[in-house]
C-alpha cells in the first residue's frame, strides 16, 4: 500500500510539475522544477532529496554576547543568542553554517546542511542570520542589521565565542565556513575579515545562492510583494483571504485527511496557481522578515519610527498594530534609508545611501574574491534574487570556482542530491 | 475517586489562570505606562483608512491571552518539556510509536462521535472500521494496520462539530497548557473530555485501583501528545509570534471545519 501511495504521490508531483518542466532532454541535471518561483516555494521533492540521517545528536546552545546589554521586556525571550553544535567524537574539521535572511540556526535548510556535513564527518556549528530577531536583540552590536560589514563583524565575534566554548569538548583539524542566501554573502565578507585577524584561517568557504548586492536582492524581493498584489499592498488582506479559500477548497474537495506537507505539494497548483501569486507569496515571506527587522531594530534603538519613542513595551503588550505599520512600510528600502543610514552616518559623516549599498555588495571585495582560491560559489541561472548580468559577473570573478546550476530558483535545489553531494565534495576533496 | 482527579485538573487549570493574572497584575500591565517624555511614533496607522489586515482577529481577551501565552512558556520549559524529554530518553522509539498508536486508537471514539454528529456516513464507517481493526488485529491499538488498508484517520472533535453546525468561533482564547483555542473549541474540549470520561468509566468499571490507572493513563496521554507536537513558545523569535500563531490557529480550524 505504501508503495502504491508513493507511486501515486510521485505521479502527482510529476503532474504538478509537468506544467513547468521543460523537456526531459536537459537530463544531465535532474532537479525537476523549472519555474524558479515554484522551485523557491516547494524546494526539493522528498524523493529526490539527498539521503540524510533522520536525526543526529545536536546540542542546543546559548551564549550571552553583550553581558551589559539591557534587553527590552517585549523582546525578553531573545536575551541570549541560540545556536547549535553537532560534534564528532574524534578530531575532525569544524564547519560554520550561516542561515539565510530572517532564518534561525535551526531552519529546515540549515538543519539539512548540518546533517549532510555531520554525516560527512564534520563538526558543525549552525548560526542564525544576523537579520533574525534573536540575533538582532542579543548579538548585533548596533541592534541594526543590514550593513553587511557590520553584520559580518557581529558574526565573526559570535563565531569566536562559539569556538571558545566548544574547544574544550571537541578537537578540530581545520576550519571551514558556508552559508546560504544572505548567509552566503556574509561568508565571503567574514572570510575577508579573517584574512587579517586569522582567528580561524579558513581553509575553504562556500557561498550558496548568495546575494551579489544585499540591497538589490532585498528590493527585488520587496517588489515581488508590492507589484503582485492585485490593487496594491493595501489589499493584501483580500489576497490572503483568497489564498486561504484556495487551501480550504483543495482540502475540502480533495482526498486529503491532513494538512501536511504532502497536501501542500499535491495541491500546489490549486493553492498558488499563477506566477503572480507565487511571486506575491515569496515577497510576503520576505516581508514578514523585513517587518521583524524593522520592529526589533526600532525597539532596540528606541528610534521612534514604529513604537513611540521612550515607550517601554512589556511582554504582555499588544503589538499587533506595530506589526501592521512595520509590514506596510516600503520594506527594506525604507529601512535602509531611514533607520540604517542615519546611525552609520554618525560615525562616518561622508556616508551616503549609495555608498552604504555599494559596501554591502560582493563587488566591494571583488579583488579579494578574484585573488583568493579558497572561496567557492554555488548558485542557479534562475535565482530570483539575482539581476541581469549577475551570473556573468559570478562566472567572471569565480571562474572554475563557480558552480552554476541551470535551475532551482532561490535555494530551491539546495537539498537535491547532486547539490548536497557537490557541497560536501567541495570541502572534502577539491 | 473520579471526582478527585477532576478536582486536581481544575485546581491545576485555576492555578495557571491565577498565576497569569497575578504576575500580570503585580508587575506588568498589558498597556505600558506612558512616560512623560513620550514622543509619538513617526509612522502610525491611518485611523480613517478602512484597510483590513489579515493579522487582525477577534481577540477581546488579548491581555489575558498574552499572559497565558507567557505562562504556557514557563509551564512548558520548567515542567512539561523536561518530563517529555525524560520520557523520550528512557523510552525506545519503537515503544513510543506503540504508545502513540494506542492513544490515537482511543481517540477514534472521539472521532467517531463527531463524525456521527456531523452526519458523515463514509467517515463514520471508516473511523469505526479503523477502531475495530486496530483494536483487534492491531493488538488493542498498538499497531495501525487500518492505515495500510487505506483507511486514513479522520480527525474530528466537538469544536469542529459545532463549527459544522454553524456555531461561530467566538473570542480567541489561550488556554493554560492546551494553548491556542476559541470559546467554541474550549466547549468542544469539555464535551470531548466528558465523552471520554464516560467511556473510560464504563470500560474500567470493575477494575481495581481505577483512579490510579486513569491518572497514569491521562499523564502518559498528555506526555505522548506533547511529544508529537514540535511547537515551542517564543521559539520563532519573531516579535509577532503571538499574532501569527493566532492567525494560523484560527485559519487552520476553519479549514478543518470546512472539510
Amino acid at each position: 500500500m505504501k508503495k502504491y501511495f508513493s507511486l501515486f504521490y510521485f505521479l502527482f508531483m510529476f503532474f504538478v510539475i509537468s506544467a513547468t518542466v521543460c523537456s526531459a532532454e536537459s537530463g544531465e541535471y535532474g532537479y525537476p522544477i523549472t519555474n524558479p518561483y515554484v522551485a523557491t516555494i516547494l524546494s526539493t521533492p522528498p524523493d529526490l532529496a539527498a539521503p540524510l540521517p533522520k536525526e543526529i545528536p545536536v546540542k542546543e546552545l546559548e551564549m550571552t554576547v553583550f553581558p551589559d546589554r539591557k534587553i527590552p521586556d517585549v523582546l525578553w525571550y531573545n536575551e541570549k543568542l541560540f545556536y547549535s553544535l553537532a560534534s564528532q567524537k574524534e578530531k575532525a574539521p569544524l564547519i560554520f553554517i550561516i542561515a539565510g535572511t530572517g532564518a534561525r540556526y535551526d531552519s529546515p535548510k540549515a538543519i539539512a546542511m548540518q546533517k549532510a556535513f555531520f554525516q560527512a564527518g564534520f563538526h558543525v556549528i549552525c548560526l542564525s542570520s544576523p537579520t533574525h530577531p534573536n540575533f538582532i536583540t542579543s548579538a548585533s552590536k548596533f541592534g541594526l542589521p543590514g550593513d553587511i560589514r557590520s553584520d559580518s563583524l557581529d558574526l565573526y565575534r559570535v563565531m569566536k565565542m562559539a569556538w571558545e566554548d566548544a574547544r574544550e569538548s571537541i578537537e578540530v583539524s581545520a576550519f571551514y565556513l558556508t552559508g546560504y542566501s544572505l548567509g552566503g554573502t556574509q561568508s565571503a565578507f567574514i572570510s575577508f575579515l579573517d584574512e587579517n585577524e586569522k582567528a580561524f584561517n579558513f581553509k575553504k568557504v562556500l557561498m550558496i545562492n548568495p546575494a551579489l548586492s544585499l540591497y538589490d536582492s532585498a528590493v527585488r524581493l520587496d517588489n515581488m510583494l508590492v507589484e503582485n498584489i492585485p490593487g496594491g499592498v493595501n489589499h493584501f488582506d483580500d489576497f490572503y483571504a483568497k489564498l486561504m479559500q484556495n487551501i480550504t477548497n483543495s482540502y475540502k474537495y480533495g482526498d486529503f485527511v491532513d494538512l501536511n506537507f504532502e497536501f501542500f505539494y499535491r495541491a500546489f497548483d490549486k493553492v498558488i496557481p499563477t506566477e503572480q501569486e507565487q511571486k506575491a507569496v515569496i515577497g510576503f515571506s520576505f516581508r514578514i522578515s523585513a517587518a521583524n527587522i524593522i520592529f526589533v531594530s526600532d525597539v532596540m534603538r528606541n528610534s521612534g519610527w514604529i513604537v513611540p519613542k521612550n515607550l517601554e513595551l512589556t511582554r504582555y503588550s499588544s503589538i499587533t498594530d506595530y506589526g501592521k505599520v512595520a509590514g506596510r512600510t516600503q520594506g527594506f528600502s525604507f529601512y535602509a534609508e531611514n533607520m540604517l543610514l542615519p546611525v552609520f552616518k554618525k560615525n562616518n559623516p561622508d556616508l551616503t545611501l549609495e555608498r552604504l549599498i555599494d559596501g554591502s555588495s560582493l563587488r566591494s571585495i571583488e579583488e579579494y574574491l578574484k585573488r583568493t582560491q579558497k572561496i567557492g560559489l554555488v548558485t542557479n541561472e534562475d535565482d530570483l534574487i539575482l539581476g541581469k548580468g549577475d551570473i556573468e559577473y559570478f562566472k567572471e570573478v569565480f571562474q572554475e570556482r563557480a558552480r552554476i546550476y541551470p535551475r532551482g530558483g532561490h535555494c530551491g535545489n539546495m537539498e537535491y542530491k547532486d547539490n548536497v553531494a557537490y557541497m560536501v565534495d567541495y570541502f572534502k576533496n577539491r | 475517586m473520579k471526582v478527585k482527579i477532576r478536582e486536581k485538573m481544575m485546581i491545576f487549570l485555576l492555578a495557571g489562570a491565577m498565576f497569569a493574572f497575578l504576575t500580570g497584575c503585580a508587575a506588568k500591565h498589558c498597556d505600558s505606562d506612558k512616560p512623560e517624555d513620550l514622543v509619538p511614533a513617526k509612522l502610525t496607522l491611518d485611523a480613517r483608512s478602512d484597510t483590513k489586515y489579515m493579522i487582525d482577529a477577534y481577540d477581546p481577551l488579548e491581555c489575558f491571552n498574552r499572559r497565558m501565552y507567557n505562562f504556557n512558556y514557563y509551564f512548558d520549559t520548567y515542567f512539561f518539556l523536561p518530563v517529555v524529554s525524560g520520557y523520550a530518553f528512557i523510552t525506545p522509539d519503537y515503544i513510543e510509536y506503540r504508545i502513540t498508536n494506542f492513544f490515537q486508537n482511543l481517540r477514534e471514539v472521539k472521532n467517531l462521535t463527531n463524525c456521527l454528529l456531523q452526519l458523515k456516513a463514509e467517515d463514520s464507517g471508516i473511523t469505526l472500521g479503523r477502531f475495530l481493526v486496530n483494536s483487534t488485529i492491531g493488538l488493542v491499538g498498538f499497531y495501525d494496520p487500518a492505515t495500510d488498508f487505506g483507511w486514513l484517520r479522520r480527525n474530528e472533535d466537538f469544536g469542529q462539530t459545532l463549527g459544522y453546525w454553524n456555531v461561530g468561533a467566538g473570542p480567541y482564547v489561550v488556554l493554560p497548557v492546551f494553548g491556542p483555542s476559541t470559546c467554541r473549541d474550549t466547549a468542544g474540549l469539555l464535551f470531548d473530555g466528558a465523552v471520554k470520561s464516560v467511556c473510560t468509566d464504563a470500560a474500567l468499571d470493575n477494575a481495581e485501583s481505577k483512579s490510579a490507572i486513569l491518572a497514569a493513563a491521562n499523564a502518559l496521554n498528555a506526555i505522548d501528545a506533547r511529544h508529537r507536537v514540535s511547537f515551542r513558545y517564543y521559539k520563532s523569535g519573531s516579535p509577532f509570534e503571538y499574532d501569527l500563531v493566532r492567525r494560523l490557529y484560527l485559519d487552520l480550524r476553519e479549514i478543518q471545519i470546512a472539510k
